[in-house]
């Protein structure tokens, strides 16, 4: 079988034009997040973004979830202006999003619910979501009798199942040790290749982008973070995440992308520092 | 070689189950000590008590006498008391009490989470709320007694002026700490609004919510007996009341007595509850005594 390409062809799956976001502080301040950003992501490819804290990463993905609205610019999701929740976008969180109160079932079976199907249909589709996943057997489980791990997958499985074209996630792994970390970054993969959504990625981990992503966005330090430059990822498919790293034109990837993003970390960290010292004093 | 680390690896088991077994020994002992420390408590008060007051008549009718109280709450029980008998007392106090606690707890309910979910009418209510929540809500009972007369309403309404408050602010915070990624979940997740408060925030909120019952059933009962105080014909206010009006202080402590009682059958039954509602909670760890 062909592995599937990125579709360029069509209008993009997610088109940012010129965003800027500002943000009013506590304090009455207002917060640049973003300043004139630009990001295309085509249907069914894989967008991983990078950049040092601060930079405007979560934002992004707050705009084209339409959580929130840009101050400037456009956003726009298969050619049409987001104006509220879109719909066909998923979301994952850095911190657990599962309702604690629902079983996995349950929790697996919510997005079918809230759009009217029927409670045995849900339950059905939410059994084979969590076959899938690696969880039959834990349908009546409490997210809190589960590991780290497998709350993700219950995640995973809650966001997929409403068969988004869109994916959007926030560091979903960055709770996860390392191995188990890896082993999701490979299962992910394989879930994505079943329904291939687009899907922006954001992380700090450079490694982890380039092993799962089809390019790779480095963000400016915020604030009024804005992109810094592309880079397109030729490593073939179907990846394993746990051994990618070793190949040659991993080590390329990664020193190429490295060089623009340290500068990018050196400023972050050199504005943290010195708001800190600033506090101390 | 094998043989030698088996061997190695089961005398650590045993070694491990008999510090465990010594540990439960210990914990079995500590209770019993914890469970005569607290017999011994009693004893000591109610018998200073009993001998301080001894049979001095002017000292029992000041402050009572432990074995006055026991031979007061036995001829309530057998022979009823002057205003009927007392389960017809103690059911009357327990109706106003459980009607204005289950109407106060859903308009508590009700509003917080209103207020809570709707931005606008949190802004206009809230000056409304605290000038309401700062006046001292038990005056009420007069004005409603002079309203409603000396029927069961004017307690289930004094009632339900000391319940709301207490659920209603809890509600209201609940509703305010609901997690706002749980929230963003749900509602990317298709979730309505409605469906987001019904299935998010109501969840969510109710930790907080239960957590005011505790307290609430307490006013609830004190709501009840002062309404009962300032004027009613039936309930252990009355009785309290009279007993106070007649210098028969062991009536007064019988009766209260007899509301320490009820309240702590429906402290008992609020934490059933309380765990039936909360069981997607993780179990709390037991840390170390302090």
């Amino acid at each position: 079988m062909q592995p599937m390409q990125p579709d360029h062809s069509g209008p993009p799956a997610i088109d940012l034009q010129g965003v800027t976001k500002r943000f009013t502080t506590p304090s009455g301040g207002i917060y640049t997040a973003l300043r004139n950003l630009d990001l295309q992501v085509a249907p069914g490819e894989f967008c991983a973004i990078v950049g040092p804290t601060g930079c405007g990463k979560s934002t992004t993905l707050t705009l084209v979830s339409g959580l929130e609205r840009p101050s400037l610019g456009s956003v726009k999701v298969h050619g049409t202006d987001v104006t509220g929740i879109t719909p066909g976008v998923a979301f994952m969180f850095q911190t657990d999003a599962v309702l604690p109160w629902k079983s996995v079932l349950d929790n697996v079976a919510l997005g079918p619910r809230f759009r009217g199907t029927s409670k045995a249909e849900a339950n059905t589709n939410a059994r084979d979501w969590l076959r899938r996943v690696g969880l039959s057997g834990f349908e009546d489980r409490f997210p809190h009798q589960l590991s780290g791990g497998m709350r993700k997958r219950v995640a995973l499985a809650q966001s997929l199942i409403n068969e988004p074209k869109i994916l959007l996630m926030d560091e979903p792994f960055s709770a996860l040790d390392v191995q188990t970390r890896a082993i999701m970054s490979n299962e992910l993969l394989q879930l994505w290749d079943l329904t291939r959504p687009a899907v922006v990625f954001v992380t700090h981990d450079l490694e982890e982008a380039i092993a799962l992503a089809d390019k790779v966005v480095v963000l400016t330090a915020g604030p009024g973070g804005t992109v810094k430059a592309t880079f397109d990822i030729d490593l073939p498919r179907p990846r394993v995440v746990q051994e990618i790293r070793f190949e040659q034109r991993f080590v390329d990837l990664y020193h190429q992308i490295w060089e623009a993003l340290r500068s990018e970390v050196d400023i972050a960290y050199a504005q943290t520092t010195a708001a800190q010292a600033k506090e101390a004093s | 070689m094998t043989v030698a680390t088996s061997l190695t690896a089961s005398g650590d088991t045993l070694e491990v189950s008999a510090n465990e077994r010594a540990y439960r020994a210990k914990s079995r002992r500590r209770k019993v000590i914890v469970l005569l420390t607290q017999v011994a408590v009693l004893v000591v008060i109610l018998g200073g008590w009993q001998l301080y007051v001894g049979n001095d008549s002017r000292k029992i009718i000041l402050y009572g006498v432990p074995s006055g109280i026991a031979s007061r709450l036995h001829t309530w029980v057998v022979d009823g008391t002057a205003i009927g008998s007392l389960a017809d007392q103690i059911k009357v106090t327990l109706e106003e009490a459980l009607i204005g606690f289950l109407i106060g707890t859903a308009l508590g309910i009700v509003s917080g989470i209103a207020l809570g979910r709707i931005r606008f009418l949190a802004d206009v209510f809230s000056p409304y709320i605290k000038v309401l929540n700062s006046i001292p809500r038990i005056v009420l009972g007069s004005v409603f007694i002079l309203a409603f007369g000396l029927g069961i309403e004017s307690k289930v309404l004094l009632v339900i002026v000391l319940v709301f408050f207490g659920v209603f602010f809890n509600a209201f915070q609940g509703v305010r700490e609901v997690d706002r990624n749980l929230i963003a979940n749900a509602t990317i997740l298709g979730g309505s609004r409605w469906q987001v408060t019904r299935q998010v925030v109501l969840p969510s909120a109710f930790t907080w919510i239960i957590a005011s019952l505790h307290v609430s059933f307490g006013f609830a009962l004190i709501g009840a007996i002062v309404g009962e105080f300032l004027g009613g014909a039936q309930g252990l206010g009355v009785l309290i009341k009279n007993a106070q009006g007649t210098f028969d202080a062991n009536g007064v402590w019988a009766a209260m007595v007899i509301m320490g009682v009820v309240a702590l059958l429906a402290e008992w039954f609020i934490t059933r509850l309380e765990h039936r509602l909360l069981r997607w909670r993780p179990p709390q760890l037991s840390g170390p005594d302090l």
